[in-house]
């Protein structure tokens, strides 16, 4: 079961340029570590130590997954993940 | 360099003075890979701050998707700064994460809501560091070059 993911411009160094790759799990939590498995280094770039980055936003279809069940969100291969930064400064 | 329409300029400018004090944002998307920004998208601050701004987390995705049906990208990421200097600042610098894309930053610090001279800067933020470009200002008529 594999499941979309579309990737910021700013993440494509590390899956070779790809717009969209594929992942398996679960959960949110599941496809992280399974992007970070496929992609090394990648899944630093969207959690720290409390849990997803405070400026990395991901949605799950068109919902925001801090509005669902952050990492713990129920995936299906029916869905399709986005990962967007946040636009934001000072 | 960044080469840009003067209509779309002074939205940036008039958008920034009307939400003074706040910081002002936005987009300016523009067809992938021409370096043209064409369609003028003014986000909400979310933040609501004189010192501080962010993209709605829906809009920011509603943005995306739209720019991404059109075949665009975002050509130019705006905002403005109330009382300091049109530079970015730590937190910019530190969040900037389309290295493809102009940083326009305007001060309204100056003149507020009101009418006069404006500081309207341009840069490109790439892996933390900082480039500040020209600025080419187009009539509208001169669009076709």
């Amino acid at each position: 079961m594999a499941t979309e993911v579309r990737v910021p411009t700013i993440l494509r160094e590390f899956t070779g340029g790809e717009k969209a790759v594929t992942a398996e799990g679960p959960t949110l939590q599941a496809i992280i570590a399974n992007l970070d498995a496929n992609y090394p280094g990648i899944g630093g770039r969207l959690l720290d130590s409390s849990g997803l980055r405070r400026f990395v936003n991901v949605y799950l279809n068109d919902e925001d997954v801090r509005f669902l069940d952050g990492l713990d969100t129920a995936v299906t291969e029916r869905d399709a993940i986005t990962i967007l930064p946040a636009v934001a400064g000072g | 360099m960044l080469r840009i329409r003067q209509d779309l300029v002074d939205r940036i400018v008039e958008h920034a003075r009307t939400d003074h004090p706040d910081e002002a944002c936005g987009v300016i998307a523009g067809p992938e890979g021409s370096d043209r920004p064409e369609r003028f998208i003014p986000m909400v601050n979310a933040a609501r701050s004189p010192t501080f701004y962010e993209f709605d987390s829906g809009d920011l995705f509603r943005l995306y998707k739209d720019m991404q049906a059109n075949d665009e990208e975002p050509v130019v990421v705006y905002h403005s700064h109330t009382a300091t200097e049109a530079y970015p600042s730590r937190t910019d610098i530190a969040l900037a994460s389309e290295p493809g894309a102009h940083y326009v930053l305007v001060s309204t610090r100056e003149t507020g809501n009101a009418d006069g001279p404006y500081e309207l800067r341009s840069y490109r933020i790439v892996n933390g560091e900082v480039s500040e470009e020209p600025i080419e200002i187009h009539d509208l008529q001169n669009l076709g070059s």
